[in-house]
């Protein structure tokens, strides 16, 4: 038997990742890209209605609701959480021995599975009877639970998801800001600029690589949310946080409409696109050095 | 460094800190407390301490998340999914750092493009199949799509590392007369060591921790990951809150646990990819 050449070996070694995201990802979605165009059970033979699931879509309130939502939660989460984690590194900047041990409670959060987080806020926390709300409402301040309300589940569910994900903006943060060159700080503090200064003009500039990443991808991710908001309270109430990835799953899974769940699963791949296109081409530049 | 700093603002500094700290534990502390506790006291007030150390609550928790069940198919299903994961990316990783082979730059975008797909694009046409095929509910099944979610991600991880180890390397390997297979076995494979075991300790974290696949492919009594087993009892459990708070205990226990043991790992591979300088 001849022996395979070198590129033979390269090829082979390449192939068993490239078959296994060919089989699982690249073909369903394909086949998600066709069923958009089709009325679909998931059981019975697809049935081709053009772009009849798009015009009942365009018709259809919740779903600019749930686009509406996610512009919202996007807007949320590019501002709250990474002015918080900007604040917080910067600080942590400063403490090199207590740094380390901050950052580790902060990530805390980040690391624990989104069911427990929700389950315990849901319960312990936001509970009108068994949590700190319902304590502080019974003995101090009345305060109906914000989950409840349509006005305010939105930021209550965000809340709980930048409680667990500020941590994750941190520790990235701070991992950059430790890259700024010693000398240039030092300089700064010898012409006599505060800590604003200091950041304004030194350490926000040198993390800006960094810093234009992580909003590119907390605006994919927000186009994407699916886990609090299906955990804490499915869409509800009366879609104030319906967003478009639990829209499409409840088409899928509970009306069994999956042509639908198609058509809106391409329009949040769609707004994620559009981001990919600006992460692809800031990777590039760091995949070709 | 911070030698300009005026009292004032360093206190405020602490005073965020501290802040933020007390918003990042309080809700795991509230579980720790009301895990001991019976249901009436917690609803009297849930920052009160215990009065005894019981563990009912515990037992009632087992049972009613059916841990017992879950905890063995969380096992096999992040297990599966960080092996898998493992030896699929770091065979590419190592074919695409070296650029041997045609195409390795469609490949690489087509990988980068992988790494934000939403899970929405593929997973409705995915589970009709699988229903079809009849692996709905199997462990390896479902470790297969966790795998392929995790690989993109995971393969420009360890590409990194392969960059790093030079290419006279290989070259030393070919003249002692080594095929790539045994290139990547015995040498690379080695040096690549610190990167593996912090790939392997992100994905079984993220697989352990996994919803929307999980929960979709692991339905039926028998097929339960602790998570989910978990959820269930969110609700059935309302007039429970002890039991609902000791099972959140045995589920986070564990994973912080690992976590303040391996921190270091997870540290550096969150930062690795995202920092860019």
């Amino acid at each position: 038997m001849k022996p395979l050449s070198q590129r033979a070996y390269h090829v082979l070694f390449v192939t068993p990742a490239l078959l296994l995201s060919v089989a699982i990802v690249l073909l369903p979605a394909l086949l998600t890209f066709g069923a958009s165009f089709s009325r679909w059970d998931g059981v019975s033979a697809p049935a081709f209605v053009g772009l009849a699931n798009f015009e009942a879509l365009a018709a259809d309130n919740v779903f600019w609701q749930a686009i509406t939502n996610n512009i919202q939660w996007a807007l949320i989460f590019l501002t709250i959480p990474m002015a918080i984690a900007l604040v917080a590194a910067s600080l942590l900047l400063s403490r090199r021995k207590s740094g380390a041990v901050y950052q580790v409670i902060f990530l805390l959060p980040y690391v624990l599975a989104p069911v427990a987080n929700a389950v315990i806020w849901q319960n312990i926390i936001l509970s009108p009877v068994s949590g700190l709300l319902g304590f502080v409402s019974k003995n101090f301040v009345p305060l109906s639970s914000p989950l409840t309300e349509p006005s305010t589940a939105l930021y209550a569910v965000a809340g709980v998801d930048i409680w667990h994900f500020w941590g994750y903006l941190t520790v990235v943060f701070f991992a950059a800001m430790r890259q700024t060159p010693e000398e240039q700080l030092e300089a700064a503090f010898l012409e006599g600029a505060n800590g604003w200064q200091v950041f304004w003009n030194v350490t926000l500039p040198n993390i800006l690589p960094t810093l234009g990443l992580m909003l590119v991808l907390v605006t994919i991710f927000s186009f994407l949310t699916f886990d609090y908001i299906y955990l804490i309270t499915q869409g509800g109430p009366a879609r104030a946080t319906e967003m478009l990835s639990t829209y499409a799953y409840k088409f899928a899974f509970t009306s069994f409409q999956v042509g639908k769940a198609a058509a809106v699963a391409l329009v949040m791949s769609f707004f994620g696109l559009i981001a990919s296109i600006v992460y692809v081409r800031m990777s590039r530049a760091s995949l070709e050095a | 460094m911070q030698t300009g700093a005026s009292p004032l603002s360093r206190t405020l500094a602490n005073l965020f800190l501290w802040g933020a700290v007390l918003v990042a534990l309080l809700p795991l502390g509230l579980v720790a407390l009301n895990a001991f506790k019976p249901h009436t006291a917690i609803v009297a007030n849930p920052l009160s301490l215990p009065e005894s150390l019981s563990l009912d609550n515990f037992a009632r928790a087992w049972n009613g998340g059916k841990f017992s069940i879950g905890i063995v198919n969380s096992l096999l299903l992040s297990g599966t999914t960080t092996l898998i994961t493992l030896a699929f990316a770091s065979l590419a990783a190592f074919a695409l750092a070296r650029r041997k082979i045609p195409g390795w730059q469609l490949i690489t975008i087509y990988f980068l493009c992988a790494t934000t797909v939403p899970i929405q694009l593929f997973l409705f046409p995915l589970y009709f199949v699988y229903a079809k095929l009849g692996i709905v509910g199997n462990f390896a099944a479902t470790a297969l799509i966790l795998a392929a979610i995790n690989l993109p991600i995971t393969i420009f991880l360890l590409r990194a590392y392969v960059i790093s180890i030079p290419q006279d390397v290989d070259d030393a390997a070919f003249m002692d007369g080594a095929n790539p297979l045994q290139t990547f076995l015995h040498v690379i494979l080695p040096l690549m060591r610190p990167g593996l075991i912090t790939v392997a300790i992100i994905v079984f974290l993220n697989s352990w921790n996994e919803f929307l696949i999980t929960s979709t492919f692991q339905k039926g009594r028998s097929n339960i990951t602790m998570t989910l087993g978990y959820l269930s009892m969110n609700g059935t459990y309302a007039t429970d809150q002890g039991a609902l708070m000791a099972g959140a205990f045995i589920l986070v226990a564990p994973i912080v646990v690992f976590f303040l043991l391996l921190q270091r790992f997870f540290i550096s591979g969150m930062t690795s990819g995202a920092v860019k300088g």
